[in-house]
């Protein structure tokens, strides 16, 4: 069983949701992010995504194209990524980390390259943006021989047969985008999310995460009511862009944001 | 001599996953593949649709002014020496470059899909023009995304936008030129996926753009094939072209690339030299990766980010290049070279004296490596340049280098 499997698996034992935050490696620095990451984790974090930073994040708003230009202003590089993931691992062997980012500093790196530095530093689970499964022939095989979750998105665009393709090629979680539109952009539809994760969850077992537009508790609670865990990213990320020069009161705005929403899903079991 | 393609071998491609070989593709997120697919449905059918060829062959007859001329440039080819040169006169296309056969194609397409809200991304201008231009036409609401450098040294074609009714969005991210200006693009379309029709304006993209807008492009061959038997009884025996994301290049190889006898001369930008890294010629001196939604030759750092360009034409000015010419460069059947800013400016020059042709600076690159090429060739050969667009917006560029005001 994966680690990301395990840790779903045990949420769902006790009726809770997973809560995953989301930063961009190297932001505000390459030599804090390490630091973040078990700030996350002492909030309340189940699972970590840990954004790689791309010169250009089409997918994503302002608030996170930002933090790529702040990371990669330091030059963060994937192989440096990949170096976070296995200092963190010194300290921490249980949480769950996803490396989410685009698809060419991966093919720039080598898919074989990529994944064997990856699961040796205990990376769990790769999300990429702009790969589709109809894109994932050659990079899938890969991940599954170093035993990588492949995690994929599911969009309000996509039509059932797609979802169950899509499933087919994922495994760990599937990423439910909540609405149209980019990262940071404030436009959920609770009702619309609830019935799309209904339905979608007729169609595979895989748990759901639904990410985009969550930005507080209440916002946590309401989409965690109809998924298996909450995704939390442009929200997070602004706050480090608010607190570059000091990383102790970063980490307080961190945590005062995160553990409200640990706190509101874990009232959701009771 | 080059290599032999078959009409199999051609209309094979894009295979169904819209792949040329190794490159193509369609790399984007969730949200935007079931609009793709459908614009790929839609468009294979309207293809042989006879209603829909025939209203767009009626527009590029009688709103573009097709067809353009090829025009045997005589006094030129006395200067050079060597082949004879023509040039296939895109540049008198209604909006003055070879953009609009594109847009009028996919403006129509958006119309038959019913989409009322159509965004676009540009360089140089040209294709936020052509696209305000057909959106005047039809009535569409239209949202043009350019990086905020290239508002600034095009700001005649912003104008130009402004007076079609476009709306131009000056892209502030990144390094604020073509490639950040399709990125917004992309950004928009993602939320706006329901209502709304992107028109690309070169063949890169994810699938079907590149089949398409080569489709659409592939008219100016078409042409000139037809046009260089009727007027010299043979096929020309090099064609060149300038290429930034390639729509223009393509729309002239296409139609050849059975016909082994033809070279095919694409033209990237070296900008300060291909030497020193100030350039925009992926395929002269990059290396495949997925950009924009295709995989395709890029200019990349060793990690994988995309790296910064330079070119004196905003149009050129782009990191990645469509993925039909990758596939080309690799199995050889077009040749991709680069001449720098100041060889692009000379060719300006010439042509504008020689010929009183003033040439888009895009276009210039072509006109710098064809007259080059010609001088190459024999005298009973015969080149064609496409003249992908005319100058009048690069005025205040060429007057800024030439230290006047104007």
């Amino acid at each position: 069983m994966s680690r990301i499997e395990g840790v779903m698996k045990a949420l769902k034992e006790q009726n809770r949701k997973a809560l995953i935050p989301y930063i961009t490696a190297g932001d505000p620095h390459p030599d804090v992010t390490v630091d973040l990451m078990h700030t996350l984790v002492q909030a309340g974090a189940d699972i970590i995504e840990l954004g790689v930073p791309f010169s250009d994040p089409m997918a994503d708003g302002p608030v996170i194209q930002l933090a790529c230009e702040r990371s990669l202003k330091h030059g963060t590089s994937l192989r440096q990524v990949i170096g976070m993931v296995k200092e963190f691992r010194k300290q921490d062997d249980k949480t769950p980390v996803v490396l989410m980012g685009y698809l060419n500093p991966m093919e720039a790196m080598g898919y074989e390259a990529f994944a064997e530095a990856a699961a040796d530093a205990g990376v769990d689970g790769v999300l990429t943006v702009d790969l589709p499964p109809e894109e994932a022939d050659d990079v899938a095989p890969v991940f599954t021989k170093r035993k990588l979750d492949a995690i994929f998105l599911l969009a309000p665009t996509t039509i059932d047969q797609r979802v169950r393709a899509i499933a087919e090629h994922s495994s760990g979680y599937v990423y439910y985008v909540s609405f149209k539109g980019v990262t940071g952009a404030a436009k959920i539809n609770v009702d619309e999310v609830a019935e799309k994760v209904a339905h979608i969850h007729e169609m595979t077992a895989l748990p759901v995460g639904v990410g985009f537009g969550i930005r507080d508790a209440e916002t946590a609670a309401a989409v965690g009511r109809v998924s298996d865990g909450v995704i939390v990213g442009s929200v997070l990320v602004d706050t480090i862009a608010r607190n570059q020069a000091d990383t102790e009161e970063l980490k307080r705005a961190l945590t005062d944001l995160l553990h409200p929403m640990r706190e509101a899903l874990d009232s959701l079991a009771s | 001599m080059s290599v032999k393609l078959t009409e199999e071998m051609l209309s094979a491609l894009p295979d169904a996953r819209g792949h040329f070989g190794a490159y193509g593709g369609r790399f984007v997120s969730e949200t935007l593949m079931d609009s793709l697919m459908t614009l790929e449905k839609e468009y294979l059918q309207m293809k042989n649709d006879p209603e829909f060829q025939a209203k767009f062959d009626k527009d590029l007859a009688d709103y573009v002014g097709r067809p353009s001329p090829l025009y045997f440039a005589e006094r030129l080819t006395r200067e050079t020496g060597g082949a004879q040169i023509w040039l296939k006169r895109e540049d008198l296309n209604h909006t003055g470059a070879h953009k609009v056969n594109n847009t009028i194609g996919q403006a129509l397409l958006a119309s038959f899909l019913g989409k009322k809200r159509i965004i676009a991304e540009t360089g140089a201008g040209q294709h936020g023009v052509a696209t305000a231009t057909v959106c005047a036409r039809l009535g569409l609401e239209c949202h043009v995304f350019m990086g905020a450098e290239d508002v600034q040294r095009q700001s005649l074609n912003v104008y130009r936008m402004k007076l079609l009714g476009a709306q131009v969005h000056a892209v502030q991210s990144g390094t604020r030129t073509l490639k950040d200006a399709m990125n917004d693009a992309m950004r928009d379309w993602v939320s706006h996926v329901d209502d709304t029709f992107y028109i690309i304006g070169t063949v890169a993209g994810p699938h079907p753009y590149p089949l398409l807008v080569r489709d659409f492009q592939s008219v100016i061959g078409r042409e000139t094939r037809r046009q260089a038997l009727e007027k010299t009884g043979k096929l020309p025996d090099a064609l060149v072209a300038c290429v930034g994301g390639g729509s223009n290049a393509i729309g002239m190889f296409y139609p050849f690339l059975g016909d082994e006898n033809v070279e095919m001369y694409g033209v990237e930008a070296g900008g300060l030299g291909i030497e020193t890294g100030q350039h925009a010629a992926p395929l002269c001196a990059g290396r495949p990766g997925v950009l924009h939604g295709n995989r395709t030759y890029l200019m990349e750092d060793e990690n994988g980010q995309i790296a910064g360009t330079h070119s004196v034409s905003a149009g050129l000015d782009y990191p990645g290049v469509g993925p039909e010419h990758a596939w080309l460069k690799d199995i050889g059947r077009a040749h991709y070279v680069s001449v720098t800013d100041n060889e692009a400016l000379d060719g300006f020059r010439m042509l504008t004296r020689v010929e009183g042709i003033m040439p888009a600076l895009e276009t210039a690159h072509a006109v710098a490596y064809g007259v080059k090429k010609a001088a190459e060739m024999d005298k009973d050969q015969m080149l064609v340049i496409n003249i992908s667009g005319r100058g009048d917006k690069d005025i205040h560029t060429i007057a800024q280098l030439d230290g006047i005001e104007i």
